[in-house]
């Protein structure tokens, strides 16, 4: 490995299953797809709560934060995980969403402060394209 | 966060900036060095550990267990835990501390996942720079749990005061054990899901590949062979004891200093090697290296005087 560049920054993003919550299959597909784009994927297995995803997050000084719910409890799980990284002054982690989430509880999620929610049949691609800009944007802004 | 206040608040116990500063380092960042240069003093009390075994042998399961062992005696522990990048895709799946997240709430743990970025040798290239700021953070025990066990996977030798090698019964590592380099690196062998058959047979295949080892010195250090179930947390006072015996001998026998000098010396061949492959990138970017090309493809010259002149433009830059 002989080169001379400053190499490319590798992007670090936790994948996260809050909640009673066994439905993986989702998570899996997306950390294989992010892997596959070059990130490097934490993944946290089943049965997190939001306080051990924040611990887990800012041990791993992960870019993004991706949280898979099935079961319906977005609505509460997803404002905890964000509040709980603003306690600890790690309000730049990007955290974007996915799983069953009724159109209408988005918008105040994003108001809250997810950045993106994933809905199902998103492709890949997007997800990886998504998070591609928003972890370059992050790492720029951080630098600056 | 600027350099100083960085190194500041990772002294002070903060996993926001040490988690930052392991990033900076993972990344190959110049600001990092700095802040490793002020922690160093500070290093030299923590006592490293390292799990290595084939996959499919519960080594993170063995970690998670080991934590609360270590936690139930009231010692801090930091943890590296390293898989391997995809060498198509330069991704990774990091997916140890699936394992250990019931310690994720403990203060006195910090779990750190790591992709070896293509370097070999079971490690990545950032692993002796970590250990070194979970030492200077004051975790007493630095576990490093490796990729896997292979031939080449040897690197943790360089840097673990005491290496364990992890084996199954009934998934013929006593093959893998005379294939690779085990037999040296092994401080302790732990068989796990000793409950499995085949574990009696596995131990006394260990013993006996032990025994072939030629004329070993009578003082010599005899790697125990320690049964774990790590799903049932059975064993695992013993392995602790068996760890802490092997510490006692290197102290008694002047080896815990000959290791650090090791691992002291392993981080700085990878620091100077680091250095050394940036420059050579350069040199081979370089005008004058493209008409030497041109002369060899000419037969003008030899690949090997090529290649002086590459090492006399290293050693001249700066």
């Amino acid at each position: 490995m002989t080169t001379s560049e400053q190499p490319q920054p590798t992007y670090r993003v936790l994948i996260g299953k809050p909640g009673l919550d066994g439905h993986d299959r989702g998570a899996k597909v997306i950390a294989r797809a992010l892997r596959d784009a070059g990130f490097e994927v934490i993944y946290s297995g089943l049965h997190q709560t939001p306080e051990m995803l924040v611990a887990t997050a800012i041990q791993e000084d992960v870019d993004a934060v991706g949280l898979s719910i099935l079961s319906g409890a977005h609505n509460s799980l997803m404002p905890r995980l964000i509040d709980l990284l603003a306690a600890k002054d790690a309000a730049d982690i990007i955290v974007f969403g996915g799983g069953i989430i009724p159109d209408e509880d988005i918008a105040p999620l994003k108001a809250k402060g997810v950045r993106h929610i994933f809905t199902p049949g998103t492709s890949t691609v997007d997800v990886v394209k998504y998070l591609r800009e928003a972890c370059a944007e992050r790492h720029a802004s951080l630098q600056s | 966060m600027t350099d100083d206040s960085l190194t500041a608040r990772i002294l002070a116990g903060d996993v926001r900036a040490a988690g930052r500063l392991m990033r900076q380092v993972d990344d190959q960042r110049p600001g990092a060095r700095a802040a490793l240069d002020a922690l160093f003093p500070h290093t030299g009390h923590a006592y490293i550990v390292g799990f290595t075994g084939n996959p499919g042998s519960g080594k993170s399961t063995l970690v998670n267990a080991f934590i609360r062992t270590c936690r139930q005696k009231d010692l801090r522990v930091g943890v590296i835990a390293i898989d391997p990048t995809s060498p198509y895709s330069g991704g990774a799946i990091l997916g140890d501390r699936i394992r250990m997240q019931e310690h994720a709430l403990d203060a006195g743990v910090f779990i750190r996942s790591v992709a070896t970025r293509g370097n070999l040798g079971g490690l990545s290239r950032s692993t002796p720079a970590l250990v070194q700021i979970l030492d200077a953070m004051g975790y007493d025990i630095i576990i490093i749990e490796t990729v896997g066990v292979g031939q080449d996977e040897v690197d943790i030798a360089r840097v673990a005061d005491t290496n364990l090698v992890i084996a199954v019964p009934g998934m013929g590592d006593d093959i893998q054990a005379t294939k690779a380099g085990i037999m040296e690196i092994a401080d302790i062998f732990v068989i796990n899901k000793s409950d499995h058959p085949g574990a009696d047979r596995l131990r006394r295949e260990l013993k006996t590949m032990m025994s072939l080892v030629e004329n070993p010195p009578a003082d010599a250090w005899k790697p125990p062979v320690v049964h774990t179930i790590a799903t049932e947390h059975d064993g695992l006072e013993k392995l602790f004891e068996k760890i802490e015996l092997h510490r006692a001998w290197l102290s008694e026998h002047d080896r815990q200093d000959a290791r650090a000098k090791r691992r002291i010396e392993h981080l700085i061949r990878l620091i100077v090697q680091g250095e050394l492959d940036a420059r050579l990138g350069r040199a081979m970017s370089s005008a004058a290296w493209r008409a030497e090309l041109e002369a060899l493809t000419e037969r003008a010259d030899t690949p090997w005087r090529a290649a002086d002149l590459l090492i006399e433009m290293i050693g001249r830059e700066e």
